[in-house]
């Protein structure tokens, strides 16, 4: 909010107090003023002054691995990185027409989608907050176009409400607040809030629930002109003759509970989910390429870590190349070590104790997307669904529409499923060909004329059977953290380890790059101090 | 410049509404994890489940382990393994499955927030007698009941 004090003078005191203080008192102060409390991010780290000829070997070419291989880089280290698979990028991977994925147990997918699209197994959408990863994204040229988080549009289905009809995010939505506000009203006429709230406040919440809630003036919500205004109507306004609308009958509230609407309605509201959202321009993909442009010639690929092994001389890596069977060895003074905790932990390692049992302490999830690639855009042409998510009590969670190219011909890909939980498990120990088949029964709730009609072909990913992660993320819990954080992310002698599991920005790319920055200012540190 | 603005008051505010959510949310989440637990942050799809759960062991092998461990338990190997439940020595102890499934063991999670202890008995019971295992004496919610942490079924 705009104080109405000059912003020189502002800059000049941040400025000022950044000088003073480093990093951490600027963030302090800027947090009191209303800035920058949404990130930790304060910038790329400026490391300098490396000691000749010190190298590091960073385990993992994801986005954590390859930003500290770029930032080191540029502080004066040589780097190298190895990584198990063909491809740069971790789980920050799009898959395209054309591309092969196997997965852990041997099922092969050809994907065949058309030129141009593709779908985001991992990462798909960047929260406005995530400075860091907006900040390299903007470094290294991605481009990037809004994701379309929040559809009012879309559908709403429960096997438990509406006879197993899907509704309009909006109608079921406005319906929930409608009967919470007319149900709060009455509290308030009832006097059960006169110890909470004074007079003068009683007589502002009703009139805030009026207005937010859509009731009339008896402060009852009902159908009509002023509920229609945020459910839709049953034949909207128009011109002419017809013009005056016909209000939509709104729902009886025992389905509105039962399809527990307000489930997706405060998942909006969570910090990491609310608009503005991005994604980069022709694929998540993109940005692992992007930053594989930067340190490249430092990757060795098909290296499957097998020993990591550290004394007073530095650090000894032994490694298999999966193509030929090699087995071979690699050295340098530090190792930044970005390998998922699952994986490590079955890698033999000489860390201390205490560090082995945080790496064994934490289980990864499970989650399971499917794209599905349509013949024609049904959502746009036929229900008006311009991206966002459609919502289903079954396995599959949700639709997701695409974001871009609206309003064009040709082929599409949907999100057919982002399942979590026992969903999740129940599509990863299927086959390939059972995912597509379930994703399309279940899907078809929301388009039931179109939905198989209109597909051409398929891919899956569950993320429990991915060769390189054996999961798709750390589960920290309230006790892992506290008997296990600490441990994890300290620098142990020659050795950090980053990624999105040393960070509590679990799960997303913002996680690992924060970490991967953490870890290297720590180490560069503690390199400087040998 | 008055530092204490109504916009941070605005933002305490907000704060404390989401540690209320943050609380209130674990004891209405369904089999997915809720977007808002705790436990789980992360992306997730934001809605609400409602999946029947598995009961007999053939019923929890299909829809649960086999999601890593394979329709033939084999397991699979990739940077890390996965590792095979069929002919697997270790099963003639009752407790090394059943304590397997309850606290998990790296990238494997602990089973007991999917699954009460009768069906972690009838799916370590199912294990033991399938996959060239043959270890006939079955596994009773009882012996689940033994593990330290497991609590009965709300019922």
């Amino acid at each position: 909010m705009d104080t109405g004090t000059p912003r020189t003078t502002r800059r000049q005191l941040l400025t000022a107090i950044g000088m003073m203080g480093g990093s951490a008192a600027l963030y302090q102060a800027m947090t009191t003023m209303g800035h920058a409390a949404e990130t930790q991010f304060h910038g790329s780290p400026q490391l300098t002054g490396a000691r000749k000829g010190a190298t590091v070997i960073v385990l993992g070419a994801g986005l954590s691995g390859m930003l500290a291989a770029y930032e080191l880089t540029k502080a004066g280290y040589s780097v190298r990185i190895l990584e198990y698979q063909a491809r740069a990028g971790g789980r920050n991977w799009s898959l395209y027409g054309g591309d092969t994925y196997t997965e852990l147990g041997g099922a092969t997918q050809k994907v065949g989608f058309a030129e141009g699209n593709y779908m985001n197994p991992g990462p798909w959408r960047i929260p406005h907050h995530h400075r860091t990863l907006l900040h390299y994204c903007k470094q290294f040229g991605v481009q990037l176009e809004p994701f379309i988080q929040f559809n009012h549009a879309a559908y709403v289905h429960s096997t438990d409400a509406f006879g197993s009809q899907p509704k309009r995010y909006r109608e079921v939505a406005a319906d929930f607040e409608g009967n919470v506000a007319e149900l709060l009203g009455k509290a308030i006429d009832q006097k059960a809030l006169d110890s909470d709230v004074t007079a003068e406040d009683k007589e502002k919440l009703k009139e805030a629930l009026r207005g937010w809630g859509m009731l009339d003036k008896d402060m009852k919500y009902k159908t009509g002109l002023i509920s229609s205004e945020h459910r839709g109507y049953e034949r909207p306004p128009g011109g002419g003759v017809d013009g005056a609308p016909i209000p939509s009958n709104v729902f009886d509230f025992h389905d509105v509970l039962a399809s527990q609407v307000w489930k997706n309605m405060s998942f909006f509201m969570n910090h990491e989910m609310q608009t503005t959202m991005f994604q980069p321009v022709g694929g998540m993909g993109m940005i692992g390429k992007a930053f594989a442009r930067q340190v490249q010639p430092m990757i060795t690929h098909n290296a499957k870590v097998t020993k990591l092994f550290q004394d007073k001389s530095g650090v000894t890596i032994s490694y298999t190349d999966t193509v030929t069977g090699a087995a071979t060895q690699a050295k340098a003074d530090f190792c930044v070590c970005t390998i998922p905790l699952g994986v490590l932990n079955q890698i033999e390692n000489n860390l201390q104790p205490a560090k082995q049992a945080a790496v064994a302490a934490v289980p990864y999830s499970n989650s399971v997307k499917i794209g599905l690639e349509m013949r024609r855009r049904f959502w746009e042409e036929d229900d008006f669904i311009y991206g966002g998510h459609s919502f289903t009590s079954q396995d599959i969670s949700l639709v997701s529409y695409p974001n871009n190219h609206l309003f064009t011909d040709g082929p599409a890909v949907l999100i057919g499923a982002f399942a979590s939980g026992l969903g999740a498990y129940r599509l990863a120990g299927m086959t390939p060909e059972q995912r597509i088949e379930t994703a399309l029964q279940q899907g078809s709730v929301f388009h039931p004329a179109d939905y198989r009609k209109n597909f051409m072909d398929g891919a899956s990913v569950a993320w429990s059977r991915v060769p390189w992660t054996l999961g798709c993320c750390a589960r920290w819990n309230e006790d892992t953290r506290k008997e296990h954080y600490q441990t994890l992310v300290a620098v142990d002698d020659r050795v950090v380890l980053a990624g999105e599991h040393a960070s509590y920005v679990g799960c997303w790319m913002e996680g690992a790059l924060l970490s991967s920055i953490d870890a290297i200012t720590r180490l560069h540190k503690r390199a400087l101090e040998a | 410049m008055t530092l204490f603005t109504r916009a941070s008051l605005f933002a305490v505010l907000a704060g404390a509404l989401t540690l209320a959510a943050l609380a209130a949310s674990p004891a209405f989440a369904q089999n997915a994890p809720s977007a808002t637990s705790a436990q789980d942050r992360g992306d997730s799809a934001g809605g609400a489940t409602r999946l029947t759960p598995p009961t007999s062991g053939e019923q929890v092998y299909k829809q649960v382990c086999q999601a890593c461990h394979m329709v033939d338990a084999r397991g699979g190997s990739g940077a890390a393994t996965i590792p095979a439940l069929a002919s697997n020595p270790r099963f003639g102890s009752d407790a090394y499955v059943v304590t397997m499934i309850v606290k998990g063991r790296g990238a494997m999670p602990g089973f007991t927030d999917l699954l009460p202890p009768a069906q972690i008995a009838n799916v370590a019971t199912y294990i033991r007698t399938h996959f060239g295992n043959a270890y006939p004496k079955p596994v009773t919610e009882g012996d689940v009941l033994q593990i330290e942490g497991v609590k009965p079924a709300a019922h």
